[in-house]
């Protein structure tokens, strides 16, 4: 079985909130393999995750 | 310390504590009332202070317990439960029928550098801001204070397949409003 794009899209997102079963992460891995898009994807939400955990701590400005 | 000292210090990381309430709270006067408490909270705490970590911190972490109770009563105010979080249009645009993207995502050209930026921060300031209420309250529970999809889920009054659904969808628009308005096309 494999994965569409928009169901990976909603799977890279709940793996930030919840440890996926093995053979989902194992289907995400096959399928960025693949598709540029998702992996992009992938890489977008966790530079998001870095930015807002820094985003009360500029100091004053 | 002086009791003089310790309040003057307070005061100090009070512009800090307002931009953290207003980031979470989206509201002035709820974000005003959780610092003051944690203020007061600080004062009459002072003794539990005393050398355990950086001041910062320790106020954070008293601020974060008064946010949570400020979300808290707002979820269960009757309005605010019936609200339409709404969303679900802007990803049906992003993927076609059959699952594929309208557009694949490209990789942002060094996205670290951006975190060097105040513009960068101001920039996502907006992007969170046009989320709906909810949304932004359960995307920054989680990726900004780290809280538990669990926690979050419960302080907001929905079910947690909700709860991942919400944060499904202020990751897909924040992801193509920062890229829109800041890595460009």
């Amino acid at each position: 079985m494999s994965l569409s794009c928009s169901e990976v899209a909603r799977l890279v997102s709940e793996g930030l909130d919840r440890e996926l079963p093995a053979e989902q992460q194992a289907l995400l891995r096959a399928h960025y393999a693949i598709c540029r898009g998702c992996a992009s994807l992938r890489e977008r939400l966790s530079f998001l995750r870095r930015a807002v955990q820094r985003i009360a701590d500029r100091d004053k400005d | 310390m002086s009791a003089t000292d310790f309040r003057a210090q307070l005061q100090n990381e009070r512009t800090y504590l307002m931009r953290y309430a207003a980031l979470h709270l989206r509201d002035s006067t709820a974000a005003e009332d959780a610092v003051q408490e944690t203020l007061l909270a600080a004062l009459a705490g002072e003794a539990g202070f005393e050398g355990r970590s950086n001041l910062r911190t320790w106020l954070t972490g008293i601020l974060k317990h008064k946010i949570i109770d400020a979300i808290r009563r707002a979820s269960r105010d009757p309005v605010v439960g019936l609200e339409d979080d709404g969303g679900s249009e802007e990803i049906d645009r992003l993927f076609m029928e059959n699952g594929h993207w309208v557009e694949h995502p490209a990789p942002w050209q060094d996205p670290d550098a951006a975190l060097e930026q105040k513009r960068f921060f101001e920039a996502l300031e907006r992007c969170l801001a046009k989320l709906p209420k909810r949304t932004s309250r359960a995307f920054l529970l989680r990726e900004h204070m780290g809280a538990e999809t669990g926690e979050i889920c419960k302080e907001l009054g929905v079910t947690s397949t909700h709860c991942f659904v919400l944060l499904y969808r202020a990751r897909m628009a924040l992801q193509r409003c920062l890229d829109e308005n800041w890595f460009g096309k």
